[in-house]
């Protein structure tokens, strides 16, 4: 983790059909987790789904977290899908 | 206290720490879930449980939290195993001591609700036919709600 950069992880259905678990994006004033929901959806293809009809939770540093949360450097940022345990 | 493991769990020893809580302890409710045939397909032959570690640990945490906040509560055990379960085995276990039953039975069965949904894990079930992420339930959100 540097100093400039949010570490985006995705979990279950997301990890698998993005084909990733994690990645890191830069930090920007102002960014929020909605923000860049948007900018990875913009990508296309198995990455629209952050912005389709599926709800995706957000988590930031382990918390969970809304849209409008902002992020900053060094911030831990999750996105998966409802829970299904117990 | 909180366990995370892919191994099993032997509810009689867990129960018997439980019965370790003090003499104010008048009541032990459990609550075992287990790997059911049906869920959101038919033919289901094992479950893959995935988790995120850390995060799990901390709303589990809370919510054993919440529940001594509302409730007498003497003492908590939370288990949940994660990765590969097969028909029938053991997924979760939660114990609660109480000094009477009606605060044991509802901090244990909040407990269990509120885990279903909030705690980030997911389950993946596989049948003959292949493998399939279960949705959330309506049903279980309303539980859940129904506590607030």
């Amino acid at each position: 983790m540097s100093d400039h950069t949010i570490t985006v992880r995705f979990f279950a259905r997301l990890r698998e059909e993005l084909g990733t678990d994690e990645l890191t994006v830069e930090a920007k004033p102002g960014l929020t987790a909605g923000d860049v929901l948007a900018d990875l959806a913009s990508r296309g293809g198995a990455w629209k789904q952050l912005q389709g009809e599926q709800p995706v939770m957000i988590a930031i540093n382990q918390a969970m977290a809304k849209p409008g949360s902002a992020v900053q450097a060094g911030d831990e940022l999750a996105f998966f899908p409802p829970v299904t345990g117990g | 206290m909180i366990s995370i493991q892919t191994s099993d769990f032997d509810p009689a020893a867990e129960y018997a720490a439980l019965r370790d809580s003090g003499a104010g302890t008048g009541a032990i409710a459990t609550f075992t879930g287990l790997v059911r045939d049906s869920g959101d397909t038919q033919g289901v032959t094992g479950l893959y449980l995935e988790h995120y570690p850390g995060m799990t640990e901390q709303v589990i945490q809370g919510l054993i939290d919440e529940a001594s906040r509302r409730w007498d509560v003497r003492k908590a055990r939370v288990i949940h195993r994660v990765g590969g379960l097969a028909l029938q085995d053991q997924i979760v276990f939660v114990g609660v001591c109480s000094a009477h039953r009606g605060d044991a039975f509802s901090a244990c069965e909040f407990i269990m609700d509120a885990l279903k949904t909030s705690a980030p894990f997911w389950k993946k079930e596989i049948n003959r036919e292949g493998e399939h992420w279960v949705e959330q339930k309506a049903s279980d959100r309303e539980r859940s709600d129904g506590w607030e």
